[in-house]
């Protein structure tokens, strides 16, 4: 019998994400995928999943699930996020084990946007187009959460105990952009003015995109182009001045002029910025960019390694409780243990 | 003396931080550039060269998408600049496809204003989108939404003040000096002219997507009365449209 997770509760902006949809941006395909992809590869590295596995994004508020048909590990993750099996509140750097009519509570962070859960298996709903990612304009990958909904968990059993180091708490407000693709159809003064501006993060946002308000970011050459392609991270400036960052779930073309691109080793700590948050800009080179997401990766691996190594079964009854104490191994072989997607 | 072309401006390679570069070769709507754009994106396939993931061809440029764990930018870069300025061979033959489209009246609530606006009976505008053969220029905005590159420049209209929140699928176009064919409902600010009961993205079909950039498009008007069978077939997983060249 598959073991599921029942939504008991949960606000819209609940969804199934994966790390994203790759190859079929010339069809129009957007990427979609977690907002905050190394939040989401923590929660699977706690539960011993392949980082890329899918899990449940939850925005800003809290869900409430109900495990049903076997016993799985599970874990949160997403800055400030916390885990509640029954009424026991969890370590939130940490695994932990649920059994078979178990209710989950996880609540984000309250100073940020997104949290996420990963259980052990994955979430497994059906792949669309190479993903489980929901990408909502679209209706690619399904629907957003919605109580009563039942997620199939693949393969699921209960993993030894595994916990991270806690991430460092704060908010980053500076973040790194690439000139272009369009910084030409900026004159000097407005592009200093861009750049030394904080940018007040706006109430409209969603996982298409964040907007700015600051001063005006006037083009030279007007605000309508040819379109052109565009990634997670364009920083868009449409006719009105206001720049719109473009996230996840954006188009794969727009008709704007884009005066920086965000770089991606960046973009995870940009999405949990809540609006009214001061944000700055700091200028790199391509290159650069490339070193901070290579730095980013090794760090993520490093991790993974931490997980692997610090195995503790803090809770042996449990795991003989829920009949899986066989089961249980040396953690070498749960790395990818979970079911690849 | 003969009158050549005006000569093509130097692509220009731009950055789109650490996961794509754009060859830009010009911000206008031309056959010249779509050509230039489509002919880099077979040889870019064709060469494969490491740490490119995707490429996205678009009316004026050619987005590539990279992995910044493992690309070399500066030597992509470097690649991309010479086989920007390359003369590469155009692409071999493309596919030519047939759609059947219902213009006016429910399918096309708009084609009465559009007419309007062109000073020319609806007959006439019908006639007119149907003369050429159209290029799918790019594929954006939502999955499978095909623009065309090729209406006829009378047919222009610009795009209604108000988009609308939603428009059915598949439906045909004019927004500008563009047209398209819609795959899925989405909002839109162009002209609806018409419907083909073709579906551009179906995700339970192989292939999802039935037409690429470069293909060529041509339509043909059918009465409306047909509207409902096709639409039937379609629905029941026909193709409806017909492949002449592939």
């Amino acid at each position: 019998m598959t073991t599921t997770l029942l939504v008991v509760a949960c606000q819209p902006g609940a969804s199934v994400q994966d790390l994203g949809r790759t190859g079929l941006r010339r069809f129009g395909v957007s990427t979609a995928g977690a907002m905050d992809q190394g939040a989401l590869m923590r929660a699977n590295l706690l539960v011993g999943n392949d980082p890329g596995a899918a899990g449940i994004e939850l925005a800003l508020a809290e869900a409430r699930f109900r495990v049903s048909g076997g016993s799985l590990s599970l874990a949160v993750a997403g800055p400030g996020a916390q885990l509640v099996l029954g009424d026991r509140p969890q370590d939130p750097d940490a695994s932990a084990i649920a059994l078979d009519g178990d209710t989950v509570r996880v609540v984000p962070g309250r100073s940020n946007n997104y949290a996420y859960l990963a259980v052990s298996g994955g979430i497994t709903t059906p792949v669309v187009l190479g993903s489980r990612s929901l990408h909502l304009r679209s209706g690619i990958g399904g629907l957003q959460l919605e109580p009563g909904d039942t997620l199939p968990c693949g393969f699921a059993e209960v993993r030894p105990q595994r916990r991270l180091p806690p991430e460092p708490s704060g908010h980053r407000t500076r973040f790194r952009i690439v000139l272009g693709p369009q910084a030409d159809s900026f004159g000097p003064e407005t592009l200093a003015a861009f750049l030394a501006a904080g940018w007040h993060v706006q109430p409209r946002f969603d996982r298409m995109g964040l907007r700015l308000a600051g001063p005006p970011v006037p083009a030279t050459g007007g605000h309508d182009i040819v379109s052109d392609g565009v990634v997670p991270g364009s920083i868009q400036i449409p006719g009105d001045g206001h720049p719109l960052i473009l996230l996840r779930d954006c188009q794969t073309t727009g008709g704007y002029p884009k005066i920086a691109t965000v770089i991606s080793a960046d973009l995870d700590a940009l999405v949990q910025c809540q609006p009214g948050t001061v944000i700055r800009f700091a200028v790199v080179d391509a290159e650069e960019a490339c070193i901070a997401a290579r730095h980013r990766a090794a760090q993520l691996r490093s991790r993974q390694t931490i997980a692997l190594s610090g195995l503790t079964v803090v809770d042996t009854g449990l795991l003989m409780s829920s009949n899986l104490i066989g089961g249980v191994t040396d953690g070498s072989d749960c790395a990818g243990g979970g079911k690849p997607g | 003396m003969t009158v050549r072309p005006p000569r093509p401006e130097p692509p220009v390679i731009r950055h789109l931080g650490d996961t794509a570069l754009s060859v830009d070769f010009g911000n206008r709507i031309d056959d010249v550039i779509l050509r230039r754009v489509l002919a880099l994106d077979a040889e870019l396939a064709r060469l494969a060269p490491p740490g490119v993931v995707e490429t996205v061809p678009t009316y004026r440029s050619l987005l590539v998408v990279l992995d910044p764990l493992t690309a070399d930018i500066a030597a992509l870069r470097a690649v991309l600049a010479d086989l920007a300025v390359a003369e590469l061979p155009e692409q071999g033959r493309s596919r030519v496809w047939e759609l059947p489209v219902v213009y006016g009246e429910e399918c096309g609530e708009d084609l009465e204003n559009v007419a309007r606006h062109c000073g020319m009976s609806a007959e006439a505008v019908v006639s007119m989108h149907c003369e050429p053969e159209y290029t799918v220029a790019m594929i954006g905005f939502l999955p499978g939404f095909c623009y065309l590159s090729g209406l006829d420049a009378k047919l222009a209209v610009p795009r209604r003040p108000t988009p609308r929140p939603r428009i059915p699928p598949s439906s045909v176009s004019i927004g500008g000096a563009q047209t398209a064919i819609g795959s899925v409902a989405g909002p839109s600010g162009w002209h609806l002219i018409g419907r083909t009961p073709v579906r551009p993205f179906d995700p339970d079909r192989n292939p999802a997507f039935l037409f690429g950039p470069g293909d060529r498009i041509r339509l043909v008007p059918v009465p409306g009365s047909d509207w409902a069978e096709l639409d039937a077939r379609a629905e029941a997983g026909a193709l409806v449209a017909r492949l002449l060249v592939g």
